[in-house]
Protein backbone atom coordinates (compact mmCIF):
# COMPACT_ATOMS: atom_id res chain seq x y z
CA UNK A 1 0.00 0.00 0.00
CA UNK A 2 1.14 3.53 -0.74
CA UNK A 3 2.86 5.30 1.83
CA UNK A 4 3.13 9.06 0.77
CA UNK A 5 1.03 10.88 -1.99
CA UNK A 6 3.85 10.58 -4.01
CA UNK A 7 4.20 6.71 -4.43
CA UNK A 8 0.32 6.49 -5.15
CA UNK A 9 1.03 8.30 -8.52
CA UNK A 10 4.32 6.70 -8.77
CA UNK A 11 5.51 10.55 -9.04
CA UNK A 12 9.13 10.99 -10.75
CA UNK A 13 9.82 14.44 -10.33
CA UNK A 14 11.95 16.72 -11.89
CA UNK A 15 15.23 17.72 -9.23
CA UNK A 16 13.93 19.30 -6.39
CA UNK A 17 14.88 22.72 -5.28
CA UNK A 18 15.63 24.98 -2.13
CA UNK A 19 12.91 28.38 -1.23
CA UNK A 20 12.96 29.62 2.18
CA UNK A 21 10.01 30.67 4.89
CA UNK A 22 11.07 32.98 7.46
CA UNK A 23 14.56 32.30 6.65
CA UNK A 24 14.26 28.63 7.25
CA UNK A 25 15.19 26.37 4.21
CA UNK A 26 12.40 24.05 2.34
CA UNK A 27 13.02 21.92 0.21
CA UNK A 28 10.31 22.17 -2.76
CA UNK A 29 9.31 20.09 -5.94
CA UNK A 30 9.15 21.46 -9.10
CA UNK A 31 5.07 21.98 -9.99
CA UNK A 32 4.32 22.73 -6.19
CA UNK A 33 2.56 25.59 -5.10
CA UNK A 34 4.01 27.88 -2.87
CA UNK A 35 1.63 26.33 -0.01
CA UNK A 36 1.85 22.63 -1.23
CA UNK A 37 6.19 22.96 -1.10
CA UNK A 38 4.83 24.40 2.77
CA UNK A 39 2.81 21.71 3.94
CA UNK A 40 5.34 19.41 2.44
CA UNK A 41 7.66 21.33 5.38
CA UNK A 42 4.96 20.29 8.45
CA UNK A 43 4.22 24.28 8.09
CA UNK A 44 0.94 24.68 8.16
CA UNK A 45 0.64 28.89 9.23
CA UNK A 46 2.26 31.58 7.24
CA UNK A 47 0.05 34.67 8.16
CA UNK A 48 -1.21 36.36 10.85
CA UNK A 49 -4.78 38.02 11.13
CA UNK A 50 -4.86 41.82 10.87
CA UNK A 51 -6.78 42.30 14.16
CA UNK A 52 -6.15 38.79 16.57
CA UNK A 53 -2.57 38.16 15.07
CA UNK A 54 -3.96 34.85 14.72
CA UNK A 55 -1.89 31.95 12.59
CA UNK A 56 -3.26 30.60 9.39
CA UNK A 57 -2.61 29.13 6.05
CA UNK A 58 -4.21 27.33 3.45
CA UNK A 59 -7.90 26.24 4.14
CA UNK A 60 -9.78 26.13 0.96
CA UNK A 61 -7.10 25.42 -1.30
CA UNK A 62 -8.48 26.19 -4.55
CA UNK A 63 -7.92 30.39 -4.44
CA UNK A 64 -11.54 31.32 -3.03
CA UNK A 65 -10.71 32.24 0.81
CA UNK A 66 -7.73 34.49 1.10
CA UNK A 67 -6.81 32.81 3.90
CA UNK A 68 -3.53 31.36 2.63
CA UNK A 69 -1.86 35.04 1.73
CA UNK A 70 1.54 35.41 1.94
CA UNK A 71 4.56 37.44 1.32
CA UNK A 72 6.39 36.02 -2.09
CA UNK A 73 10.01 38.24 -2.34
CA UNK A 74 8.58 41.19 -0.44
CA UNK A 75 5.18 41.07 -2.32
CA UNK A 76 2.47 40.63 0.60
CA UNK A 77 -1.07 39.12 -0.69
CA UNK A 78 0.08 36.26 -2.64
CA UNK A 79 -2.28 33.36 -3.00
CA UNK A 80 0.01 30.81 -1.75
CA UNK A 81 -2.09 27.88 -2.72
CA UNK A 82 -1.74 29.54 -6.45
CA UNK A 83 1.29 30.77 -6.41
CA UNK A 84 3.93 28.41 -8.44
CA UNK A 85 7.15 27.73 -5.74
CA UNK A 86 10.17 28.86 -7.75
CA UNK A 87 14.04 28.37 -7.13
CA UNK A 88 15.16 30.57 -4.43
CA UNK A 89 11.99 31.97 -3.57
CA UNK A 90 12.08 33.93 -0.01
CA UNK A 91 8.39 33.14 1.69
CA UNK A 92 7.79 35.15 4.96
CA UNK A 93 5.32 35.47 7.51
CA UNK A 94 2.53 37.84 6.03
CA UNK A 95 1.58 40.26 9.39
CA UNK A 96 -1.69 41.74 8.78
CA UNK A 97 -2.50 43.38 5.61
CA UNK A 98 0.97 43.01 4.95
CA UNK A 99 1.50 46.52 3.68
CA UNK A 100 3.15 47.50 7.51
CA UNK A 101 6.52 48.41 5.69
CA UNK A 102 4.53 51.61 3.75
CA UNK A 103 3.34 53.45 6.11
CA UNK A 104 5.97 55.94 7.43
CA UNK B 1 -10.42 18.03 -35.14
CA UNK B 2 -11.87 18.48 -38.44
CA UNK B 3 -11.31 21.67 -40.49
CA UNK B 4 -13.32 24.30 -38.97
CA UNK B 5 -15.44 27.09 -41.77
CA UNK B 6 -13.69 29.58 -39.49
CA UNK B 7 -10.10 29.06 -39.77
CA UNK B 8 -7.65 31.34 -38.04
CA UNK B 9 -9.55 34.58 -37.49
CA UNK B 10 -8.23 38.01 -37.11
CA UNK B 11 -7.67 38.48 -33.19
CA UNK B 12 -9.79 41.64 -33.42
CA UNK B 13 -12.89 39.59 -34.97
CA UNK B 14 -15.06 38.59 -31.76
CA UNK B 15 -15.01 34.50 -31.13
CA UNK B 16 -18.53 32.84 -31.99
CA UNK B 17 -17.92 31.26 -28.02
CA UNK B 18 -15.93 32.23 -24.95
CA UNK B 19 -16.36 29.29 -22.57
CA UNK B 20 -15.25 30.42 -18.25
CA UNK B 21 -13.95 27.60 -16.72
CA UNK B 22 -12.01 24.49 -18.12
CA UNK B 23 -13.52 21.86 -15.73
CA UNK B 24 -15.55 18.38 -16.59
CA UNK B 25 -18.50 20.73 -18.16
CA UNK B 26 -16.53 23.88 -19.78
CA UNK B 27 -13.82 21.30 -21.47
CA UNK B 28 -16.80 19.40 -23.23
CA UNK B 29 -18.91 22.20 -23.99
CA UNK B 30 -15.28 23.68 -25.70
CA UNK B 31 -14.15 20.56 -27.10
CA UNK B 32 -17.96 19.70 -29.14
CA UNK B 33 -18.06 23.59 -29.89
CA UNK B 34 -15.17 23.39 -31.62
CA UNK B 35 -16.11 20.41 -33.31
CA UNK B 36 -18.61 21.52 -34.59
CA UNK B 37 -17.05 24.41 -36.25
CA UNK B 38 -17.26 27.11 -33.81
CA UNK B 39 -14.01 29.59 -32.80
CA UNK B 40 -14.27 28.95 -29.33
CA UNK B 41 -11.88 30.61 -26.25
CA UNK B 42 -11.67 28.68 -23.29
CA UNK B 43 -10.60 30.82 -20.11
CA UNK B 44 -9.39 29.48 -16.90
CA UNK B 45 -7.99 30.21 -13.50
CA UNK B 46 -5.45 27.09 -13.31
CA UNK B 47 -2.42 26.52 -16.04
CA UNK B 48 -3.84 23.05 -16.46
CA UNK B 49 -7.59 21.88 -17.63
CA UNK B 50 -9.71 19.69 -15.46
CA UNK B 51 -11.20 21.90 -12.92
CA UNK B 52 -11.20 21.29 -9.22
CA UNK B 53 -12.64 17.38 -9.81
CA UNK B 54 -9.89 16.44 -12.06
CA UNK B 55 -7.07 18.40 -10.63
CA UNK B 56 -3.88 16.59 -10.84
CA UNK B 57 -0.28 17.51 -10.51
CA UNK B 58 1.51 19.86 -13.06
CA UNK B 59 3.75 17.56 -15.43
CA UNK B 60 6.91 18.02 -13.88
CA UNK B 61 5.94 16.42 -10.63
CA UNK B 62 6.29 13.93 -13.30
CA UNK B 63 2.83 11.71 -11.79
CA UNK B 64 3.00 8.30 -13.67
CA UNK B 65 -0.31 7.36 -12.20
CA UNK B 66 -2.46 10.61 -11.90
CA UNK B 67 -5.42 8.01 -12.28
CA UNK B 68 -4.84 6.75 -8.50
CA UNK B 69 -6.25 10.30 -7.15
CA UNK B 70 -9.70 10.16 -9.48
CA UNK B 71 -12.50 8.65 -10.11
CA UNK B 72 -13.41 7.54 -13.79
CA UNK B 73 -9.74 9.26 -15.27
CA UNK B 74 -10.65 8.11 -18.55
CA UNK B 75 -13.88 10.48 -19.73
CA UNK B 76 -11.14 13.63 -18.18
CA UNK B 77 -8.52 12.14 -20.55
CA UNK B 78 -11.04 11.69 -23.67
CA UNK B 79 -11.75 15.84 -23.25
CA UNK B 80 -7.88 16.11 -22.56
CA UNK B 81 -7.22 14.66 -25.83
CA UNK B 82 -10.17 15.77 -27.97
CA UNK B 83 -8.76 20.02 -26.57
CA UNK B 84 -5.16 18.76 -27.98
CA UNK B 85 -6.72 18.02 -31.76
CA UNK B 86 -9.00 21.14 -31.36
CA UNK B 87 -8.11 24.46 -32.49
CA UNK B 88 -9.38 25.83 -29.03
CA UNK B 89 -8.17 28.85 -27.86
CA UNK B 90 -6.90 27.67 -24.01
CA UNK B 91 -6.57 30.65 -21.98
CA UNK B 92 -5.06 29.31 -18.90
CA UNK B 93 -4.27 31.74 -15.80
CA UNK B 94 -6.96 33.79 -17.26
CA UNK B 95 -9.57 34.90 -13.89
CA UNK B 96 -12.49 36.25 -15.20
CA UNK B 97 -13.76 39.03 -13.42
CA UNK B 98 -16.53 40.81 -15.35
CA UNK B 99 -18.68 39.57 -18.20
CA UNK B 100 -20.33 42.54 -20.06
CA UNK B 101 -23.00 42.68 -22.84
CA UNK B 102 -22.24 45.09 -25.78
CA UNK B 103 -24.01 47.08 -27.69
CA UNK B 104 -24.16 45.05 -30.52
CA UNK B 105 -24.89 41.68 -28.60
CA UNK B 106 -21.57 40.63 -28.45
CA UNK B 107 -20.21 39.26 -25.01
CA UNK B 108 -16.94 40.97 -23.92
CA UNK B 109 -15.21 38.71 -21.37
CA UNK B 110 -12.45 40.71 -18.60
CA UNK B 111 -9.53 38.63 -16.93
CA UNK B 112 -6.82 39.48 -15.12
CA UNK B 113 -3.92 36.84 -15.51
CA UNK B 114 -1.41 34.81 -13.84
CA UNK B 115 -1.51 32.49 -11.69
CA UNK B 116 -2.81 34.38 -8.63
CA UNK B 117 -4.34 36.99 -11.09
CA UNK B 118 -1.17 39.54 -9.85
CA UNK B 119 0.36 39.64 -13.23
CA UNK B 120 -0.21 43.65 -14.92
CA UNK B 121 -1.50 42.61 -18.24
CA UNK B 122 -5.08 41.91 -18.08
CA UNK B 123 -6.82 40.26 -20.74
CA UNK B 124 -10.02 40.89 -22.98
CA UNK B 125 -12.04 38.51 -24.86
CA UNK B 126 -14.64 39.44 -26.99
CA UNK B 127 -17.34 36.38 -28.32
CA UNK B 128 -20.79 36.11 -29.78
CA UNK B 129 -21.99 33.74 -27.08
CA UNK B 130 -20.66 32.90 -23.78
CA UNK B 131 -21.09 29.48 -21.62
CA UNK B 132 -20.01 29.89 -18.00
CA UNK B 133 -18.80 26.80 -16.31
CA UNK B 134 -17.53 27.89 -13.10
CA UNK B 135 -18.48 25.52 -10.98
CA UNK B 136 -18.48 25.92 -7.29
CA UNK B 137 -16.77 25.92 -4.31
CA UNK B 138 -17.11 24.38 -0.62
CA UNK B 139 -19.73 25.88 1.79
CA UNK B 140 -18.35 26.25 5.51
CA UNK B 141 -20.45 26.20 8.60
CA UNK B 142 -18.27 27.58 11.61
CA UNK B 143 -17.85 25.78 15.07
CA UNK B 144 -15.30 26.68 17.83
CA UNK B 145 -11.58 26.61 16.76
CA UNK B 146 -12.00 26.44 12.81
CA UNK B 147 -9.65 28.86 12.09
CA UNK B 148 -6.64 26.92 13.83
CA UNK B 149 -4.14 26.46 11.39
CA UNK B 150 -4.59 22.09 10.46
CA UNK B 151 -8.29 22.68 10.05
CA UNK B 152 -8.87 22.75 6.05
CA UNK B 153 -11.64 22.67 3.91
CA UNK B 154 -12.23 19.02 2.43
CA UNK B 155 -12.36 19.72 -0.76
CA UNK B 156 -8.90 22.02 -0.07
CA UNK B 157 -6.98 18.98 1.58
CA UNK B 158 -8.03 17.00 -1.93
CA UNK B 159 -7.42 19.91 -3.82
CA UNK B 160 -4.04 20.00 -2.27
CA UNK B 161 -3.49 16.42 -2.49
CA UNK B 162 -4.73 15.84 -5.91
CA UNK B 163 -2.22 18.99 -7.22
CA UNK B 164 0.62 19.41 -5.07
CA UNK B 165 0.85 15.62 -3.78
CA UNK B 166 0.92 16.90 0.22
CA UNK B 167 -1.42 16.59 2.88
CA UNK B 168 -1.96 18.41 5.79
CA UNK B 169 -1.22 15.86 8.65
CA UNK B 170 -0.53 12.59 9.23
CA UNK B 171 -3.73 11.45 11.50
CA UNK B 172 -6.94 14.01 9.76
CA UNK B 173 -10.59 13.67 10.79
CA UNK B 174 -13.04 14.19 7.57
CA UNK B 175 -16.18 16.20 8.84
CA UNK B 176 -19.24 17.89 7.45
CA UNK B 177 -21.90 16.97 5.36
CA UNK B 178 -21.97 15.50 1.28
CA UNK B 179 -20.68 12.41 -0.69
CA UNK B 180 -17.74 14.25 -0.72
CA UNK B 181 -16.57 13.36 2.28
CA UNK B 182 -16.37 9.77 1.69
CA UNK B 183 -14.14 10.51 -1.59
CA UNK B 184 -11.97 12.65 0.55
CA UNK B 185 -11.44 10.14 3.30
CA UNK B 186 -10.75 7.44 0.71
CA UNK B 187 -7.73 9.72 -1.49
CA UNK B 188 -6.20 10.68 1.93
CA UNK B 189 -6.13 7.07 3.27
CA UNK B 190 -5.00 5.62 0.05
CA UNK B 191 -2.41 8.53 0.20
CA UNK B 192 -1.06 7.82 3.43
CA UNK B 193 -2.86 9.65 5.94
CA UNK B 194 -4.80 7.89 8.92
CA UNK B 195 -8.01 8.56 9.03
CA UNK B 196 -9.70 8.32 12.60
CA UNK B 197 -13.10 9.41 11.61
CA UNK B 198 -15.34 10.07 9.30
CA UNK B 199 -17.79 12.48 10.64
CA UNK B 200 -21.40 13.16 8.68
CA UNK B 201 -23.87 15.51 9.99
CA UNK B 202 -26.58 13.78 7.65
CA UNK B 203 -27.95 9.71 8.04
CA UNK B 204 -27.99 8.32 4.38
CA UNK B 205 -31.80 6.92 5.05
CA UNK B 206 -32.78 10.02 3.21
CA UNK B 207 -31.46 8.82 -0.16
CA UNK B 208 -33.95 5.61 0.85
CA UNK B 209 -36.66 7.93 0.21
CA UNK B 210 -36.21 8.25 -3.35
CA UNK B 211 -35.24 5.09 -4.78
CA UNK B 212 -36.15 5.80 -8.33
CA UNK B 213 -33.70 9.03 -8.43
CA UNK B 214 -31.31 6.12 -6.73
CA UNK B 215 -32.35 3.01 -9.42
CA UNK B 216 -31.84 5.27 -12.44
CA UNK B 217 -28.21 6.53 -11.49
CA UNK B 218 -26.51 2.90 -11.25
CA UNK B 219 -23.07 5.05 -11.82
CA UNK B 220 -23.54 6.98 -8.89
CA UNK B 221 -24.20 3.98 -6.54
CA UNK B 222 -21.39 2.29 -7.72
CA UNK B 223 -18.85 5.82 -7.43
CA UNK B 224 -20.43 5.23 -3.34
CA UNK B 225 -19.31 1.68 -2.85
CA UNK B 226 -16.37 2.14 -4.31
CA UNK B 227 -15.20 4.44 -1.67
CA UNK B 228 -17.13 2.56 0.90
CA UNK B 229 -14.99 -0.26 -0.20
CA UNK B 230 -11.44 1.89 0.20
CA UNK B 231 -12.87 3.29 3.68
CA UNK B 232 -13.29 -0.62 4.97
CA UNK B 233 -10.19 -1.56 3.62
CA UNK B 234 -8.65 1.53 4.98
CA UNK B 235 -10.37 0.67 8.07
CA UNK B 236 -11.75 4.25 8.11
CA UNK B 237 -15.04 4.23 10.63
CA UNK B 238 -18.11 6.59 9.78
CA UNK B 239 -20.41 8.09 11.79
CA UNK B 240 -23.66 9.11 10.95
CA UNK B 241 -25.96 12.01 12.14
CA UNK B 242 -22.22 13.70 14.06
CA UNK B 243 -20.34 16.90 13.77
CA UNK B 244 -16.75 18.08 14.95
CA UNK B 245 -18.21 20.69 17.20
CA UNK B 246 -14.77 22.03 18.62
CA UNK B 247 -11.51 21.74 17.42
CA UNK B 248 -8.85 21.86 20.57
CA UNK B 249 -5.02 23.61 19.98
CA UNK B 250 -2.84 26.30 20.56
CA UNK B 251 -1.41 27.34 17.61
CA UNK B 252 -2.45 24.11 15.32
CA UNK B 253 -5.10 21.33 15.72
CA UNK B 254 -4.13 18.63 18.22
CA UNK B 255 -7.77 17.20 18.55
CA UNK B 256 -11.37 17.59 17.86
CA UNK B 257 -14.51 17.01 19.94
CA UNK B 258 -17.11 15.19 17.82
CA UNK B 259 -20.85 14.66 19.27
CA UNK B 260 -23.83 12.84 17.64
CA UNK B 261 -26.67 15.13 16.12
CA UNK B 262 -30.33 15.31 16.74
CA UNK B 263 -32.31 15.51 13.04
CA UNK B 264 -32.34 19.11 13.31
CA UNK B 265 -28.32 18.94 13.73
CA UNK B 266 -28.45 20.03 17.46
CA UNK B 267 -25.55 18.04 19.44
CA UNK B 268 -27.05 15.83 21.67
CA UNK B 269 -25.87 16.71 25.45
CA UNK B 270 -23.38 13.93 26.77
CA UNK B 271 -22.18 12.48 23.55
CA UNK B 272 -19.50 14.46 22.95
CA UNK B 273 -15.69 12.60 22.47
CA UNK B 274 -12.94 13.68 21.35
CA UNK B 275 -10.27 12.11 18.94
CA UNK B 276 -6.86 12.91 19.21
CA UNK B 277 -5.66 14.12 15.53
CA UNK B 278 -3.29 16.71 13.95
CA UNK B 279 -5.49 17.83 10.81
CA UNK B 280 -9.17 18.45 10.63
CA UNK B 281 -10.57 18.14 6.79
CA UNK B 282 -13.93 19.85 6.83
CA UNK B 283 -16.91 21.06 4.36
CA UNK B 284 -20.78 21.33 3.90
CA UNK B 285 -21.24 20.45 0.31
CA UNK B 286 -20.46 22.56 -2.80
CA UNK B 287 -21.66 26.08 -3.49
CA UNK B 288 -22.62 27.08 -7.11
CA UNK B 289 -20.19 29.59 -8.46
CA UNK B 290 -22.77 32.18 -10.42
CA UNK B 291 -21.61 35.52 -9.20
CA UNK B 292 -20.77 36.59 -13.28
CA UNK B 293 -24.26 35.59 -14.11
CA UNK B 294 -25.95 36.76 -11.02
CA UNK B 295 -24.06 40.42 -11.37
CA UNK B 296 -25.61 40.54 -15.46
CA UNK B 297 -29.08 40.02 -13.67
CA UNK B 298 -29.65 35.62 -14.50
CA UNK B 299 -32.45 34.98 -12.79
CA UNK B 300 -31.58 31.92 -10.02
CA UNK B 301 -33.51 29.05 -8.44
CA UNK B 302 -33.49 27.82 -5.15
CA UNK B 303 -32.28 24.25 -4.97
CA UNK B 304 -32.95 21.45 -2.37
CA UNK B 305 -29.72 22.65 0.11
CA UNK B 306 -30.54 26.10 0.49
CA UNK B 307 -27.89 27.07 -2.17
CA UNK B 308 -28.78 28.89 -5.12
CA UNK B 309 -28.40 27.69 -8.71
CA UNK B 310 -28.70 29.52 -12.42
CA UNK B 311 -32.79 28.81 -13.61
CA UNK B 312 -31.69 27.26 -16.99
CA UNK B 313 -33.81 26.53 -20.16
CA UNK B 314 -34.25 22.75 -21.49
CA UNK B 315 -30.99 23.72 -23.43
CA UNK B 316 -29.06 25.31 -20.76
CA UNK B 317 -29.64 28.78 -21.84
CA UNK B 318 -30.15 31.48 -18.61
CA UNK B 319 -33.01 33.97 -18.46
CA UNK B 320 -30.22 35.66 -20.32
CA UNK B 321 -30.34 35.16 -24.68
CA UNK B 322 -27.09 34.33 -25.44
CA UNK B 323 -25.47 33.63 -22.09
CA UNK B 324 -25.41 29.65 -21.59
CA UNK B 325 -24.20 27.44 -18.16
CA UNK B 326 -23.21 24.00 -17.15
CA UNK B 327 -22.56 22.01 -14.46
CA UNK B 328 -22.13 22.86 -10.92
CA UNK B 329 -23.67 26.40 -11.92
CA UNK B 330 -27.04 24.66 -12.43
CA UNK B 331 -26.92 23.33 -9.09
CA UNK B 332 -23.88 20.74 -7.67
CA UNK B 333 -24.57 17.40 -9.66
CA UNK B 334 -21.10 15.95 -10.20
CA UNK B 335 -19.01 15.47 -13.42
CA UNK B 336 -20.66 12.98 -14.97
CA UNK B 337 -23.46 15.67 -15.19
CA UNK B 338 -21.12 18.56 -16.30
CA UNK B 339 -20.13 17.03 -19.29
CA UNK B 340 -23.45 16.29 -20.42
CA UNK B 341 -24.26 19.83 -19.55
CA UNK B 342 -21.66 21.37 -21.24
CA UNK B 343 -21.83 19.26 -24.64
CA UNK B 344 -25.82 20.03 -24.28
CA UNK B 345 -25.28 24.17 -23.79
CA UNK B 346 -22.46 23.59 -26.75
CA UNK B 347 -24.94 22.19 -29.24
CA UNK B 348 -27.54 24.60 -28.62
CA UNK B 349 -24.95 27.32 -29.11
CA UNK B 350 -23.76 25.93 -32.71
CA UNK B 351 -27.15 25.43 -33.15
CA UNK B 352 -28.48 29.71 -32.56
CA UNK B 353 -25.02 31.17 -33.86
CA UNK B 354 -25.26 28.87 -37.40
CA UNK B 355 -29.05 29.07 -37.67
CA UNK B 356 -29.89 25.54 -37.45
CA UNK B 357 -32.75 23.65 -35.24
CA UNK B 358 -31.68 22.50 -32.18
CA UNK B 359 -34.09 19.08 -31.97
CA UNK B 360 -31.35 16.18 -33.43
CA UNK B 361 -31.64 12.61 -31.27
CA UNK B 362 -28.33 13.86 -29.62
CA UNK B 363 -29.64 16.73 -28.26
CA UNK B 364 -32.90 14.44 -26.95
CA UNK B 365 -30.45 11.64 -25.56
CA UNK B 366 -28.20 14.63 -23.57
CA UNK B 367 -31.27 16.28 -21.91
CA UNK B 368 -32.56 12.77 -21.05
CA UNK B 369 -29.53 11.80 -18.88
CA UNK B 370 -29.10 15.26 -17.88
CA UNK B 371 -33.02 15.12 -16.15
CA UNK B 372 -32.35 11.60 -14.64
CA UNK B 373 -28.97 13.06 -13.21
CA UNK B 374 -30.21 16.21 -11.97
CA UNK B 375 -32.95 14.15 -10.53
CA UNK B 376 -30.45 12.25 -8.53
CA UNK B 377 -28.69 15.08 -7.36
CA UNK B 378 -31.81 17.05 -6.11
CA UNK B 379 -32.30 13.62 -3.45
CA UNK B 380 -27.96 14.12 -2.64
CA UNK B 381 -28.75 17.56 -1.98
CA UNK B 382 -31.72 17.17 -0.02
CA UNK B 383 -30.06 14.67 2.27
CA UNK B 384 -27.12 17.18 3.10
CA UNK B 385 -29.18 20.04 3.41
CA UNK B 386 -27.73 21.59 7.14
CA UNK B 387 -30.71 21.62 10.02
CA UNK B 388 -31.02 24.91 12.10
CA UNK B 389 -29.45 23.50 15.25
CA UNK B 390 -25.63 23.28 14.05
CA UNK B 391 -26.11 26.40 15.09
CA UNK B 392 -26.38 25.39 18.88
CA UNK B 393 -21.97 24.65 18.39
CA UNK B 394 -20.95 28.10 17.97
CA UNK B 395 -19.74 30.33 20.95
CA UNK B 396 -19.83 34.07 20.94
CA UNK B 397 -16.09 33.99 20.27
CA UNK B 398 -16.18 31.45 17.69
CA UNK B 399 -15.21 33.44 14.42
CA UNK B 400 -18.06 33.27 11.77
CA UNK B 401 -15.95 35.61 9.03
CA UNK B 402 -12.64 34.29 8.76
CA UNK B 403 -11.19 37.41 7.07
CA UNK B 404 -12.49 40.39 8.71
CA UNK B 405 -12.51 38.36 12.66
CA UNK B 406 -16.31 38.50 13.17
CA UNK B 407 -17.25 36.41 15.88
CA UNK B 408 -20.75 35.05 16.27
CA UNK B 409 -21.77 36.83 19.51
CA UNK B 410 -21.19 40.47 17.31
CA UNK B 411 -23.65 38.94 14.70
CA UNK B 412 -26.07 38.17 17.47
CA UNK B 413 -25.73 41.51 18.56
CA UNK B 414 -26.54 42.94 15.06
CA UNK B 415 -29.41 41.02 14.83
CA UNK B 416 -31.23 40.34 18.32
CA UNK B 417 -30.25 44.10 19.25
CA UNK B 418 -30.07 45.89 16.12
CA UNK B 419 -32.43 44.48 14.01
CA UNK B 420 -30.83 43.00 11.18
CA UNK B 421 -32.65 40.73 9.13
CA UNK B 422 -30.44 39.51 6.60
CA UNK B 423 -26.99 39.07 5.87
CA UNK B 424 -27.12 42.21 3.74
CA UNK B 425 -27.78 44.45 7.30
CA UNK B 426 -25.15 42.10 9.30
CA UNK B 427 -22.31 42.97 7.10
CA UNK B 428 -23.01 46.51 7.16
CA UNK B 429 -23.35 46.34 10.58
CA UNK B 430 -20.34 44.19 11.80
CA UNK B 431 -17.99 43.62 8.67
CA UNK B 432 -19.01 40.48 8.37
CA UNK B 433 -18.91 39.08 4.55
CA UNK B 434 -16.69 41.92 3.89
CA UNK B 435 -13.27 40.64 3.58
CA UNK B 436 -11.03 39.07 0.99
CA UNK B 437 -13.13 36.29 0.35
CA UNK B 438 -16.32 38.30 -0.29
CA UNK B 439 -18.59 36.00 2.24
CA UNK B 440 -17.73 32.65 0.48
CA UNK B 441 -16.57 31.45 3.25
CA UNK B 442 -19.06 32.74 5.92
CA UNK B 443 -22.20 33.53 3.49
CA UNK B 444 -23.84 30.87 4.74
CA UNK B 445 -23.74 31.13 8.31
CA UNK B 446 -24.22 34.75 8.43
CA UNK B 447 -27.54 33.88 6.41
CA UNK B 448 -28.59 31.83 8.71
CA UNK B 449 -27.70 33.90 11.68
CA UNK B 450 -29.53 36.58 10.25
CA UNK B 451 -32.44 34.56 9.83
CA UNK B 452 -32.61 33.84 13.49
CA UNK B 453 -32.86 29.63 13.70
CA UNK B 454 -34.33 29.54 10.12
CA UNK B 455 -32.50 28.21 7.34
CA UNK B 456 -31.39 30.69 4.82
CA UNK B 457 -28.51 30.94 2.51
CA UNK B 458 -27.29 34.78 0.93
CA UNK B 459 -29.07 35.94 -1.73
CA UNK B 460 -27.94 36.38 -5.30
CA UNK B 461 -25.74 39.46 -5.68
CA UNK B 462 -24.61 41.96 -7.88
CA UNK B 463 -20.80 41.92 -7.68
CA UNK B 464 -19.20 44.59 -10.25
CA UNK B 465 -15.31 42.13 -9.62
CA UNK B 466 -15.90 38.56 -8.81
CA UNK B 467 -12.20 38.44 -8.40
CA UNK B 468 -9.83 41.27 -6.74
CA UNK B 469 -8.43 43.40 -9.58
CA UNK B 470 -5.69 46.15 -9.38
CA UNK B 471 -6.50 50.07 -9.91
CA UNK B 472 -3.95 49.76 -12.48
CA UNK B 473 -5.97 46.68 -14.27
CA UNK B 474 -9.17 49.26 -14.41
CA UNK B 475 -6.82 52.35 -15.30
CA UNK B 476 -5.87 50.44 -18.39
CA UNK B 477 -9.07 49.42 -19.75
CA UNK B 478 -9.30 52.24 -22.33
CA UNK B 479 -6.33 50.95 -23.85
CA UNK B 480 -7.79 47.88 -23.35
CA UNK B 481 -10.66 48.93 -25.34
CA UNK B 482 -8.81 50.42 -28.24
CA UNK B 483 -7.49 46.94 -28.81
CA UNK B 484 -9.42 44.05 -27.55
CA UNK B 485 -6.74 41.45 -28.18
CA UNK B 486 -7.06 38.66 -26.15
CA UNK B 487 -3.44 37.82 -23.87
CA UNK B 488 -1.81 34.81 -25.39
CA UNK B 489 -1.74 32.32 -22.31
Amino acid sequence: MARTPADLVGAQPDPPFEITFDGRRVTALPGQTVAAALWGAGILAWRTTRDGGRPRGAFCGIGQCYDCLATVNGEPNRRACLVPARPGDAITTQEGHGHDRLTV
Amino acid sequence: MTASPSEPRARREPYDLAVVGAGSAGLAGAVTAAELGLAVALLDTSAQTGGQFYRHPAPALGAVRPEALHHDWSAYSDLRGRLAASDVTHLAGHHVWSTVREDDGTWTVHAVTGADGTSERPALIRARALLLATGAYERQLPFPGWTLPGVVGAGGAQAMLKSGLVLPGRRIVVAGSGPLLLAVASSLAAAGAQVPAVVEAAGYLRYARSPRALLANPAKAAEALLHGTALLRHRVPVRLRSAVTEVHGTDRVEAVTVSRLDADWRPVPGTARRIACDALAVGHGLVPQIELATTLGCATRRLPDGTLGLALDDLQETSEPGLWAAGETGGVGGAGLARTEGELAARAVAARLLGRRAGDGRIAELRRRRDRMRAFADVMSAAHAPGPGWQDWLSDDTDVCRCEEVGAGRIREAVAELGARDARTVKLLTRAGMGWCQGRMCGTAVACLAARGGTAEPPAERRPFAVPVRLSTLASLDEGAADPSPGAP
